[in-house]
């Protein structure tokens, strides 16, 4: 009987940048398009199809007394082939529970910093996705900012912190992954906030997320103070956090910007990102901590497995704050785009509540990467 | 609809046993004849397109009725 290792071990190995090899057997089409990645992590691919009859082509590869992290899509595969290997003499193969579908939705919370106001910043990295999101504690209160479709992992740190969870933000409505904003709102007698500018078509009632209304997490002072910064989308809101922490959104990434054709209007929104990024951004203090829902490659993991950058040290090297020229920044932003995320269209509507997949086709509707950055 | 020398019904088998029997089944049958597959595994569609192609398998048709999605598989 092989043994298992869950997404959680795997993710800290990740953050720890300990050594770790996987053999992922999922279809090579699938591994192309999306695989579990990090600076420690070799990862090599065989269809599990090609190792029924016998373990052969990866036995020639590998050495029999190495660990082996075995991957599939959902985790039964991955048991056939770790039994199907150890019958050949291997001994230190492990599968990963779960799969890449439950790679995808496992999040790593990282401690970001005690908050002058009292209280803490946490960030939980979605390393499957690549996607972050927040949580503000502060006395027994909690702000949850761009949450993710797995609500009841939020619920359960709040109430390990004694806090309540009485905000729900999102900086934008998504385009590439599902919210789990309004839900995690629903489930605990919280606010849902959403840009007002990005809500035209919901179907539920929220709080407006708008530039002059700030809202404060427990009695203590820690400040959530919206700045209107659109460009990935019409409404996209950053948020300065405690004076010194900028939720950029999808709107700045440590390595890259944010792209504005998701919704389908490029060439309305390139303008608005131009001047956020140009003007807006620039005014603020250079020594606010940037903050992004996403990253694209795992190299922007710092040392303790956050995401994070001073903002004057991106107007110095992220290549996306580099163009001076206008014309070659609309270019930039327009053409040459990566491909759009899997079903980004459906998932907007789901942001919208306008539809209302059931749990398993959310799943599927967010597997594989996220694709929300231009790089320049 | 297209002659099948076989046809196996995996409707309701998870990941990977839709292709572990499908291999089976083409074992079984003669070069250059059709195997039929029924499954509901959703994983199975790119995966047994993706076998086929590694195994030289041509893979005829497919089609999806009622939740369950049919292939039709000519035996290399």
């Amino acid at each position: 009987m092989s043994q298992s290792i869950t997404t959680g071990q795997l993710a800290r190995r990740v953050v720890n940048r300990e050594k770790t090899l996987i053999l992922d057997v999922r279809n090579t089409d699938e591994f192309d398009d999306w695989k579990i990645e990090g600076d420690s992590i070799e990862v090599m691919n065989e269809p599990y199809f090609n190792l029924i009859d016998g373990v052969g082509p990866v036995s020639e590869k590998l050495n029999k007394d190495q660990e082996i992290i075995i991957v599939c899509a959902k985790g039964n595969s991955s048991k056939m082939v770790a039994e199907l290997m150890e019958e050949e003499g291997f001994t230190n193969v492990y599968d990963l529970e779960g799969g890449m579908k439950a790679w995808s939705e496992h999040l790593e919370p990282v401690k970001l910093a005690d908050l002058d106001g009292g209280g803490s910043l946490y960030q939980f990295v979605r390393l499957g996705k690549g996607c972050l999101s927040y949580m503000v504690v502060s006395e027994n209160e909690a702000a949850v900012i761009d949450a993710n479709r797995m609500t009841n992992i939020y619920e359960r740190f709040a109430e390990e912190k004694g806090a309540t969870i009485k905000h729900s933000i999102d900086t934008h409505l998504h385009a590439d992954h599902i919210s789990g904003g309004r839900q995690l709102a629903n489930n605990t007698g919280g606010t849902y906030h959403l840009p007002p500018k990005d809500a035209g078509e919901v179907t539920f009632d929220y709080a407006s997320l708008e530039e002059g209304s700030g809202i404060t997490v427990g009695s203590t002072t820690v400040k959530v103070q919206p700045i209107y910064s659109p460009g990935h989308t019409v409404g996209s809101t950053s948020l300065i956090i405690d004076n010194q922490y900028l939720l950029t959104g999808d709107i700045l990434f440590v390595k890259s910007i944010g792209r504005p054709d998701l919704a389908g209007k490029a060439d309305d929104w390139v303008g608005d990102l131009r001047d956020t990024l140009y003007n807006r951004y620039k005014e603020l203090s250079d020594d606010l901590v940037v903050l992004p829902a996403h990253y694209s490659f795992v190299e922007e993991l710092t040392d303790d497995g956050s995401v994070k950058a001073r903002l004057g040290d991106l107007y110095q090297r992220n290549s996306g704050l580099q163009v001076d020229d206008e014309n070659e920044f609309r270019k930039m932003v327009t053409e040459n785009l990566p491909p759009q995320p899997n079903e980004y269209e459906n998932i907007r509507q789901t942001n919208m509540g306008k539809m209302n997949p059931e749990d398993e086709k959310q799943r599927e509707m967010e597997i594989g990467p996220n694709r929300c950055a231009v790089h320049g | 609809m297209m002659e099948a020398a076989k046809v196996l019904d995996a409707k309701g088998m998870a990941c990977p046993m839709p292709v572990v029997k499908t291999k089976k089944a083409i074992d079984e049958i003669e070069s250059g004849d059709i195997l039929e597959v029924h499954a509901t595994d959703k994983g199975a569609k790119s995966d047994l397109a993706a076998w086929a192609k590694s195994g030289g398998h041509e893979l005829m048709e497919e089609a999806e009725e009622d939740d369950v999605l049919k292939f039709w598989i000519k035996k290399a």
